[in-house]
């Protein structure tokens, strides 16, 4: 099950994912904090505080635990609750780098009765909002550019230069 | 899960113009000269140069030392830093939906051993 990110347009994200398991399940998963707290911490990260109040205008609070005692908190509020087809919050970033708030839009797809594919779209509040949070991880183009040069890195590093 | 001091920072944004890593993937062959380096692009050599002062800068890159031709040559170890950073973050996306995928298998195998038990 790979995960696809790419980059539609200068203010969006666009991540998507395969799992196998029925849409419901994987909608309650994504809004039902006892579940939240079991998957969503990785990397060192614990999901310590998840507070979610699922209907519209209602407000999500996620606070992290991580290496050291870092603690990373975000909150918002449910824009559109429909399960178990979407689900719309604005999300803000306690110590975020960047004005404004970004909108998540989670579509569960049920591509089979027992596998559904989550779409995640991340709109930010502008380019350059984006282009921060780009600067971090997954801005498809720069990091197939370091494939790239990592191949020919590798490849010429064996065959050596005359 | 923020970019962690300034080097990092300053190899992105050397890297996130196309003829310097142009320039980059000409040099992994070996090093060359600044009109080595200028002459398959359709640019003067000063913008060529100021390509290369971002990307010394950066650290991307060095000069060799024989004083007449100034060559210069690939430091890949920014590179190695900013791809391992790339990687960290992706990986800790897939990380977390790896544990989705264990507690959706978990949840299934509940649902199928006990009846009407809820959560």
């Amino acid at each position: 099950m790979t995960l696809h990110v790419t980059t539609p347009t200068d203010r969006t994200i666009v991540m998507s994912r395969r799992f196998a398991a029925p849409r419901p399940l994987v909608f309650d998963a994504w809004t039902q904090p006892e579940l939240l707290r079991r998957w969503y911490g990785a990397k060192g990260w614990t999901l310590v505080e998840c507070e979610v109040d699922l209907r519209v205008d209602g407000a999500w609070r996620f606070v992290s635990e991580g290496p050291e005692g870092a603690r990373m908190g975000q909150r918002g509020v449910y824009r559109e609750v429909d399960p178990p087809r979407r689900l719309v919050f604005t999300e803000l970033f306690d110590d975020q780098s960047y004005p404004g708030v970004a909108l998540v839009t989670h579509d569960f797809v049920a591509e089979k009765p027992s596998a559904t594919t989550i779409t995640s779209t991340i709109l930010y509040p502008s380019p350059e909002a984006r282009d921060i949070v780009l600067r971090y991880p997954m801005r498809r183009g720069v990091a197939e550019a370091y494939e790239r040069l990592d191949e020919v890195l590798t490849g010429t590093n064996q065959k050596g230069t005359s | 899960m923020k970019p962690s001091g300034y080097g990092l920072d300053t190899t992105f944004a050397a890297l996130a113009d196309p003829t310097r890593r142009a320039i980059l993937a000409r040099l992994a062959a070996g090093e060359a000269t600044v009109s080595e380096l200028a002459a398959p692009f359709d640019i003067s050599q000063p913008a060529i140069s100021k390509h290369l002062k971002v990307l010394e800068r950066a650290g991307l890159i060095s000069r060799g030392r024989d004083q007449q031709r100034r060559p210069r040559r690939l430091e890949p170890r920014p590179l190695r830093a900013a791809t391992e950073w790339l990687e960290t973050y992706r990986e800790f996306w897939e990380e977390r939906y790896r544990n989705l995928d264990a507690l959706l298998g978990e949840l299934q195998a509940d649902e199928g051993g006990t009846q009407g038990g809820g959560l």
